[in-house]
């Protein structure tokens, strides 16, 4: 990555695009600080890459919530299991645990079949559960790499649809694709482009800074 | 706790694997252990015959009272002296009948008594060492009544070479097989660490605290170490009951020294699974 300067604000919805290895996928490991930036600086609501200890790093993970193609859920466990895990691990208070829970999936759309195992969901379904997941701890951001390069179209224009709704409640989204088709069908977002590690287009330029 | 619960589901999920690496521990232990009882009663063995250290300085025939005498107080200034013993000719003459019977008779008809006077110098526990013993032997024969001072050389400097190597021995075999062990826990933490690889994984991605995620495995260390250590004491105890009933009566070795033997389990589980999974939450 050269030479990129970006910045997501609060409550914004952006796609960022690019082709393979255009550094999408790297973009969002240096917001969520799973990798450090050989230089340059990340700043996510006030936490920078720059003096942050590895110690604090929880911080900034539980501010970056974050989805994935392949759903990274935990298997042999079910969709409740894998929800209450992430809300277990982060310290809250075991008795609250299965309302929460219940409640992070109802708001992804996601009822009946809490108690069925991730194997047994279908690609949707699976992703619907990774994103109750990721907004176990209310971050500020919701970063998801190609959320929907396993769906069909039904499937892809329901999340779309989840995402606006998270996004309509005041959370930032920051959605990878390379399906600009996909794109096309939301002229409110911002895009960001990017090509071989540099920013190549935003088209909201006139907000650009560092991320 | 977290902690404790994970911990017992890490026992649950591979319970041969968590009791295999306890049973290796407690197996290195428990040579460590067998070292610990041989030095111990080494030890004893040495300390009895070290009392038995000491120093004869023979006395010139004509030799005047006076002089041992200030011979006797001068000698006493040493600190490393506890104790001395005058052993008159008669003395001398009296523990030669007893101990020597067959040459009593000649003694008895001889005329003159050919045995010298006698003092028998002891030292302090602590300070029969070869050093010592050296400093004395040479402040004694610089009388001019003394005939000669003995003390046994050869045997008291054997002594001191056979109490260096018990003492080293234990000690490298200690460090030996005590490494052993942390290396068997590490081991058997690195696979658990490994095995709940997408646990640890979607803990990171979440934001569990680096600390939250180490607990478990460090308990689980921490357990596997101990249990090695009770292990290892019990397999020794049982070894010291077996070799006292029907080989030779040796002691236990003291309290403490099981005591440290736990703790020493203990750190080294805590530690070596503090180090195997640090490697691993160092990447991700
Ligand atoms: N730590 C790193 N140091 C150097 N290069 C890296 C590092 N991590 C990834 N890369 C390289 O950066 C490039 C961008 O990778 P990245 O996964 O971000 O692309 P992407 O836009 O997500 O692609 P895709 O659409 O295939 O997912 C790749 O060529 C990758 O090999
Ligand atoms: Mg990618």
């Amino acid at each position: 990555m050269r030479d990129v300067s970006l910045r997501v604000n609060k409550g914004e919805f952006a796609f960022l695009t690019g082709h393979s290895g255009s550094g999408k996928s790297t973009t969002m490991r240096l917001i969520h600080m799973s990798d450090r930036p050989s230089s340059g600086e990340i700043n996510v609501d006030g936490y920078s890459s720059d003096h942050i200890t590895q110690r604090d790093l929880w911080k900034v993970r539980r501010l970056v919530g974050m989805v994935f193609q392949d759903f990274r859920l935990l298997p042999g466990r079910t969709a409740l299991e894998n929800v209450a895990f992430a809300l277990e691990v982060t310290g809250t208070p075991r008795k609250a645990i299965p309302a929460r829970a219940n409640l992070l999936l109802a708001q992804v759309g996601f009822a009946p079949k809490t108690d069925a195992l991730v194997e047994q969901l279908s690609g949707g379904e699976r992703q619907r559960v990774a994103i109750a997941r990721a907004l176990a701890n209310e971050p500020d951001i919701l970063l998801a790499d190609e959320p929907t390069g396993n769906l069909d179209d039904q499937a892809t224009s329901e999340i779309l649809d989840l995402f606006w709704d998270i996004n309509a409640n005041g959370m930032a989204v920051l959605m990878a694709t390379h399906d600009l088709e996909l794109i096309g069908r939301h002229p409110n977002a911002r895009v960001i482009e990017l090509d071989q590690g540099r920013l190549v287009s935003d088209s909201n330029i006139m907000r650009s800074g560092t991320h | 706790m977290y902690a404790i619960r994970e911990a017992a589901a890490a026992f649950r999920r591979a319970p041969i694997l968590t009791a295999l690496s306890a049973g290796m521990v407690g197996l290195a232990l428990y040579v460590v252990g067998l070292f610990s009882l041989a030095t111990y009663n080494l030890r004893i063995a040495l300390e009895a015959i070290e009392e038995r250290v000491e120093i004869v300085v023979y006395i010139r025939d004509n030799t005047r009272q006076s002089e041992i005498d200030l011979f006797l107080t001068e000698i006493m200034d040493f600190q490393e002296v506890s104790n001395t013993k005058l052993i008159s000719k008669m003395d001398a003459l009296e523990r030669a009948q007893r101990d020597l019977p067959e040459f009593g008779q000649l003694f008895l008809d001889s005329e003159v008594n050919p045995l010298p006077q006698s003092i028998e110098i002891a030292l302090n526990p602590g300070n029969r060492t070869p050093e010592t013993i050296a400093k004395v032997v040479k402040a004694a024969q610089s009388y001019t009544f003394v005939e000669d001072a003995l003390y046994g050389e050869e045997w008291v400097d054997r002594l001191f070479a056979l109490r260096k190597i018990g003492l080293a021995t234990t000690t490298a075999a200690g460090a030996a097989f005590a490494m052993v062990a942390a290396l068997i826990i590490g081991a058997a933490l690195r696979i658990a660490v490994f095995a709940r690889r997408e646990e640890i994984y979607v803990m990171r991605l979440v934001g569990a605290r680096n600390g939250f995620i180490r607990s478990p495995f460090l308990l689980e260390g921490a357990l596997a170490g101990l249990t090695g250590g009770i292990l290892a004491s019990g397999l020794t105890y049982g070894s010291y009951r077996g070799v006292s009933t029907y080989m030779l009566d040796v002691a236990w070795i003291p309290f403490s020294w099981v005591g440290i033997g736990l703790t020493a389990g203990l750190l080294f589980g805590t530690i070596s699974s503090a180090v195997a999974i640090h490697r691993h939450l160092k990447k991700v």
